[in-house]
């Protein structure tokens, strides 16, 4: 590969010099062998992300966005380079100790929920603490219960997933997402099921939590959700071809009460 | 993690699914409930054999002229007069013997009054009713006494009874006479019924072995003599010792054949036996082979349950299962339904058992091992049938598993 520019020096986030780097990323390359031809999802990718930012990584599909977003959930390791979680090395990490990262670093959002069926909210948010056996039972409820209320789902903490609207459902998810504090959130298209009036809800609350400290980092092909975010990596075959940061995101609150209510 | 969590994980995953739940244990429900149900009924075919068999007395010895030859010619056993009164009493003072009779008997008319009966008379020693296991209902027993004056006393069965006095009289101290000779009624035999044969085991006339032998046979020899083992384990050794007793008495050569034959219950018992453990074995085939299908039902669920549930196993990677976690979780299930399914069948087969016996009037005897047994065999079945669908389910990749449609 002929690329000097395929590693580009991380750009400072807005909160550079606050937070530390959790996430660091240098010259990774991931190639799938498909028959006899090798595609090459990643063609080295860098860059870092420090605590408390929120980024939105963008691009079409094909683009390579999924594979990164697989590799940085840890479901996935690089054919090269380096990929360094919170101080540990993710790139050569057996199996075991890649799902032990997740369930204690990662906390995932997916597209389509991924709740549990006919089971209550509490107890989908405690799923990942079931996992880990140094929370006791009574902490596990503690924390799944304190989860749902941050995502204002505090009347909702026994209902049944399938008695829930989307947005709800993606709430639910959001939780579970947190219940085990880590430190990175992984949102997959987090909005990309629900209407605009929920997809800003939800954002809000991506943007609440990001101003609580939280590191988020939203995988997206809709260019739009950029602006509220406040840095922005756009993929392109493998590569990055930018990385700016939005020093003044927008506001999804005020975008979601500007909407139009739904009155007819 | 911990046991516990993934019991809970695994009970969860089952109770949102109940009824597939249900149906797969329905195989193991039923492969339980028939081992259980066919083992009680063999057991108990087996137990009321044996019982038929110790109610002719489990440990009795039987001992019977036999085997000789005269100039070529084999006799019949009661033409043979080789059994003395001499040997009866040697073979009383053998350790292993708990009781011993020797046994005379003659057929003949019982009359009484207007009503007469043709019955049996045996001439034994109150030792004869041990061995029998016989009990005098009313009255008494003879005596020594009576052995050594050849008493004229008798005891009588119940259907003796029923025959000689049919308005119901009481028998006792009256007299009735065996062909010409008056003998006193002295007691009454408890019933018992007919016997495995189908044998009217109450059609008895008991004497003093004596009186049988001088006053109605006058013969010098005996017919044959019962003994008991002091219990079933020393039968065999018994029987040793008593053969080689009587061959001493009957100065018999060592090349030579026996002059008796002394047979016990034990041969019979072991041939009723092996009939119905032959039976056993085939029912207990057959409720095998449906364990079997019922596990092969368990394999087929959860394996249709794994690729219905990817989505939900590429979900549990993600947050952090680990391939050990989601087989441990597959597994727990597998067991859980049988092992349950193992309970409702045992519950099952109980009840099933029961109602053979009360409808059927079968002998049953549900036996605890078989239960023990079902419950191992459920949990193996539950494991092994359960390891290929668990396997798959952690051999999934995540990233595949979690988009899973």
């Amino acid at each position: 590969m002929s690329d000097k520019n395929t590693t580009i020096t991380a750009s400072p986030g807005p909160d550079a010099g606050k937070g530390k780097v959790i996430i660091s990323i240098r010259d990774m390359r991931r190639n799938f062998t498909v028959g006899d031809e090798t595609v090459k999802a990643l063609r080295g990718v860098s860059f870092d992300i420090r605590e408390g930012e929120f980024v939105t990584i963008m691009g079409k599909s094909g683009s390579g966005k999924s594979t990164l977003l697989n590799i940085l959930g840890c479901l996935d390791t690089p054919t090269s380079g380096d990929y360094d979680l919170d101080g540990d090395s993710v790139a050569h990490m057996s199996k075991n100790r890649r799902a032990v990262t997740r369930n204690r670093k990662i906390g995932f959002v997916f597209q389509n929920y991924n709740l549990l069926p006919k089971t209550t909210s509490l107890e989908n948010v405690e799923l990942p603490l079931l996992y880990n056996p140094s929370v006791s039972a009574s902490e596990r409820r503690e924390k799944a219960r304190k989860a749902l209320v941050a995502v204002g789902l505090e009347n909702r903490i026994n209902h049944r997933s399938n008695q829930m609207s989307g947005g709800q459902q993606q709430r639910v998810a959001i939780a579970r997402a947190l219940v085990n504090d880590p430190v990175i959130i992984l949102a997959d298209e987090a909005t990309g099921n629900l209407d605009t009036r929920t997809s800003f809800s939800i954002l809000t609350l991506f943007q609440e939590l990001h101003s609580r400290g939280r590191t988020i980092i939203f995988v997206t092909h809709n260019p739009e959700l950029a602006a509220y975010s406040s840095r922005n990596i756009v993929l392109r075959d493998g590569k990055i071809v930018s990385d700016t940061v939005n020093e003044h995101p927008l506001s999804a609150k005020e975008a979601y009460d500007n909407l139009p209510k739904d009155n007819d | 993690m911990n046991i516990a969590n993934q019991l809970k994980i695994a009970l969860k995953a089952l109770a949102n699914n109940k009824l597939r739940c249900f149906l797969t244990m329905l195989g193991i429900i039923i492969g339980v409930a028939s081992v259980i149900t066919m083992l009680a009924i063999g057991q108990g075919s087996k137990d009321s054999i044996r019982d038929q068999i110790s109610e002719m007395g489990s440990n009795m010895i039987m001992i019977h002229p036999g085997n000789m030859q005269r100039g070529g010619v084999r006799q019949n056993s009661d033409a043979m007069q080789t059994l003395k009164v001499g040997d009866y009493e040697a073979l009383g003072n053998l350790p292993g013997v708990a009781a011993i009779s020797p046994s005379v008997n003659s057929s003949g008319q019982l009359v009484n009054g207007n009503n007469n009966y043709p019955s049996t008379i045996y001439g034994v020693t109150p030792d004869y009713l041990d061995i029998r296991k016989l009990k005098v209902k009313d009255g008494a027993l003879f005596t020594e006494q009576d052995i050594k004056q050849a008493a004229k006393v008798c005891i009588l069965g119940k259907t003796v009874v029923d025959n000689l006095f049919p308005n119901g009289e009481d028998p006792v101290g009256r007299v009735v006479r065996f062909g010409k000779i008056p003998m006193t009624v002295i007691g009454v035999l408890e019933s018992k019924g007919t016997n495995s044969m189908g044998m009217d085991q109450d059609d008895v006339v008991l004497a003093p072995y004596t009186t049988v032998m001088k006053r109605i046979l006058a013969i010098d020899y005996i017919q044959g003599i019962f003994a008991s083992a002091v219990d079933e384990a020393h039968t065999e050794e018994t029987i040793d010792a008593m053969t080689a007793t009587l061959r001493e008495r009957h100065k018999i050569k060592d090349d030579a054949d026996d002059d008796f034959e002394i047979r016990s219950q034990q041969e019979l018992s072991e041939m009723m036996n092996s009939t119905s453990d032959m039976m056993t074995v085939l029912l207990a085939c057959i409720a095998g082979i449906s364990l079997l299908v019922g596990g092969i039902g368990i394999m087929n669920i959860m394996y249709v349950s794994v690729t219905e549930r990817t989505r939900e196993i590429g979900l549990r990677m993600s947050i952090g299962a680990r391939g050990v976690d989601i087989l441990t979780q597959f597994l727990i299930e597998a067991v859980i339904i049988s092992v349950s399914g193992g309970i409702i069948g045992v519950i099952v087969g109980v009840v099933a058992t029961w109602l053979v016996n009360i409808i059927a009037h079968w002998p049953v005897h549900i036996q605890i091992y078989s239960m023990a047994l079902s419950f191992v065999v459920c949990t193996i079945t539950g494991v092994f049938f359960g390891w290929y669908p668990a396997r798959k389910a952690a051999s999934l990749d995540p990233i595949e598993a979690i988009r899973y449609e």
